[in-house]
């Protein structure tokens, strides 16, 4: 019997379970999950709760529900990964052997990294929003919060779905418009990157909407500490930003089981060296990388880790079946934008294609429109959460291609 | 095709000044550019640029926080060093592109 060990049951690990399970002879290996939480929590649906448009019941399921029954899981803490001697060890004491490991631990923002952040003003007058703490105090804050300077800040340029800070801005305009307070609250948008997104051509359609929306884009500010008592950000040439409420996008890490066990990349981020195409670990053969746990230079994304998984999925077979790892991935990736009043626009892009308008994902027909801002864009966001819990979790074929399609698009 | 002179040599670049061939790169171009952004190079500019121009060889992507962890400036000196924005004023300068943004 041999043993394939899944690290993390988030979205890629969950994903990639339900994928081998139904593809490896149960007689022949056993598959292993292990989790520190019992509870899976629907993520992208972090960014509706301060708005009160989710309830915070709505995005959290059991981890249990998602996995099949024949997948051993296990909760517990991951102490360290010895990919040298092919074997993990959990806090509890237990050893886990494996001959193929997948890593899925994903990333998680640390405030700590910045002097500040996480200090007297945090979770009063300092909130994250991709953590279920974190959007859920945000929401009381914003009930009874009477205007002033709102700065939505991003720490670093590596972030878990990079288009969701600008969504939030988005949304906190249209908040504040139907709260009647709109002309009370100063929105800024302080960012390290030169512009408010990294793709030309989406950068474009998103600094008139941004524009439009009187949302202020501070480019080229890279955060280096927060003065509490000033309430003031700073940068490290020494640039300044006062706020009343900062909205936080802190550093991303990956997990700290990646550092106990050094096998993260030189960015001292815990990212997994990994092969961008096949997904391999650069250094171990039977180690595999999935999701927001790589340093591919890709989007940390939900989009990505399914696009992603198409491709382990593959190779693990081929990996299994000694035969060479033909799937590649080529950096995929799809993202709906919120931009406020039940509209929504979104982009389709890969390592090498920035996003193009068009439709999608059917040409001609669409019926979602990329790089514009519809109504049919935004039900797509809404109808997405169905499709999470009832298809891409369990691995089930989504109708759209793995590999980015031109088809539908606008390329002239 | 945009070229500009350095030292009586044609050398590539793109729209952005960038250059196309790190291969092209010689210390007129460094203190050639370096200038153009006020700055004039010092030993310490030099090691950082050294230390760009191998990491991009090797095929890695660099980032602000990667030079920081590099040994030989930290952040807040790389700022100083290269002011403005310091990882592309810095690659251009070092003869590497522009540095992409992954996401």
């Amino acid at each position: 019997m041999k043993n394939l060990l899944i690290l993390g049951a988030g979205t890629a690990g969950t994903m990639m379970a339900n994928k081998l399970y139904k593809a490896l002879n149960p007689d022949l290996w056993k598959i292993t999950i292990v989790d520190r939480d019992e509870l899976h929590y629907y993520q992208p649906g972090f960014l509706f709760i301060p708005f009160g448009i989710y309830q915070p019941e709505q995005v959290i399921k059991p981890k249990a529900n998602f996995l099949p029954k024949g997948v051993n899981f296990i909760v517990n803490e991951i102490e360290k990964i010895n990919p040298e001697k092919n074997r993990v060890s959990l806090l509890d004491g237990r050893m886990l052997n494996y001959d193929v490991l997948v890593i899925a631990t994903g990333t998680v923002p640390v405030p700590e990294e910045t002097k500040g952040l996480k200090g007297k003003l945090w979770y009063k007058d300092i909130f994250d929003f991709y953590t279920y703490e974190g959007t859920t105090r945000l929401a009381d804050k914003l009930k009874d919060w009477k205007g002033g300077k709102l700065v939505i800040n991003l720490a670093e340029t590596i972030i878990k779905c990079p288009v969701a800070p600008l969504e939030f801005a988005f949304l906190a305009d249209a908040y504040f418009t139907e709260k009647g307070i709109r002309d009370k609250v100063e929105i800024s948008y302080v960012t390290p990157l030169s512009g408010a997104f990294t793709k030309p051509k989406a950068t474009a359609m998103l600094s008139q909407l941004l524009e439009e929306k009187k949302i202020k884009v501070i480019p080229d500010f890279y955060l280096e500490r927060v003065d509490e008592e000033r309430k003031v950000l700073i940068s490290y040439d020494e640039m300044e930003v006062p706020f009343d409420l900062l909205v936080s996008v802190p550093v991303n890490k990956g997990d700290d089981v990646i550092e106990r066990s050094n096998m993260g990349d030189e960015d001292g981020l815990n990212f997994i060296p990994t092969d961008k195409e096949t997904l391999k670990s650069k250094i171990h053969d039977n180690v595999f990388i999935i999701g927001d746990a790589t340093n591919v230079p890709a989007s940390k994304a939900g989009s990505v880790a399914h696009f992603e998984g198409e491709i382990l999925f593959e190779n693990i077979l081929s990996y299994i079946n000694g035969q060479p790892l033909e799937a590649k991935f080529d950096g995929h990736s799809n993202c709906f934008i919120e931009t406020g009043f039940g509209k929504a626009s979104l982009i389709d892009f890969n390592y090498d294609t920035e996003p193009l308008p068009g439709v999608f994902p059917w040409p001609v027909v669409g019926p979602m429109g990329l790089l514009k801002v519809t109504r049919a864009n935004h039900y797509g966001k809404l109808m997405f959460k169905w499709v999470y819990w009832h298809m891409l979790l369990t691995g089930k074929k989504l109708p759209v291609s793995t590999h980015m399609s031109l088809a539908g698009k606008v390329t002239a | 095709m945009n070229t500009l002179i350095v030292n009586r040599q044609q050398v590539e670049v793109n729209d952005e000044g960038y250059m196309k061939n790190p291969a092209q790169w010689t210390t007129e171009w460094a203190n050639q550019v370096a200038a153009e952004y006020g700055i004039m190079l010092t030993d310490k500019h030099m090691e950082v640029l050294n230390w760009l121009r191998k990491k991009q060889a090797e095929g890695v992507a660099l980032s602000i926080r990667k030079v920081g962890q590099s040994g030989i400036v930290d952040i807040k000196e790389f700022y100083q060093l290269f002011p403005g924005g310091p990882l592309k004023v810095s690659s251009k300068i070092a003869g590497i592109p522009k540095p992409v943004s992954c996401i």
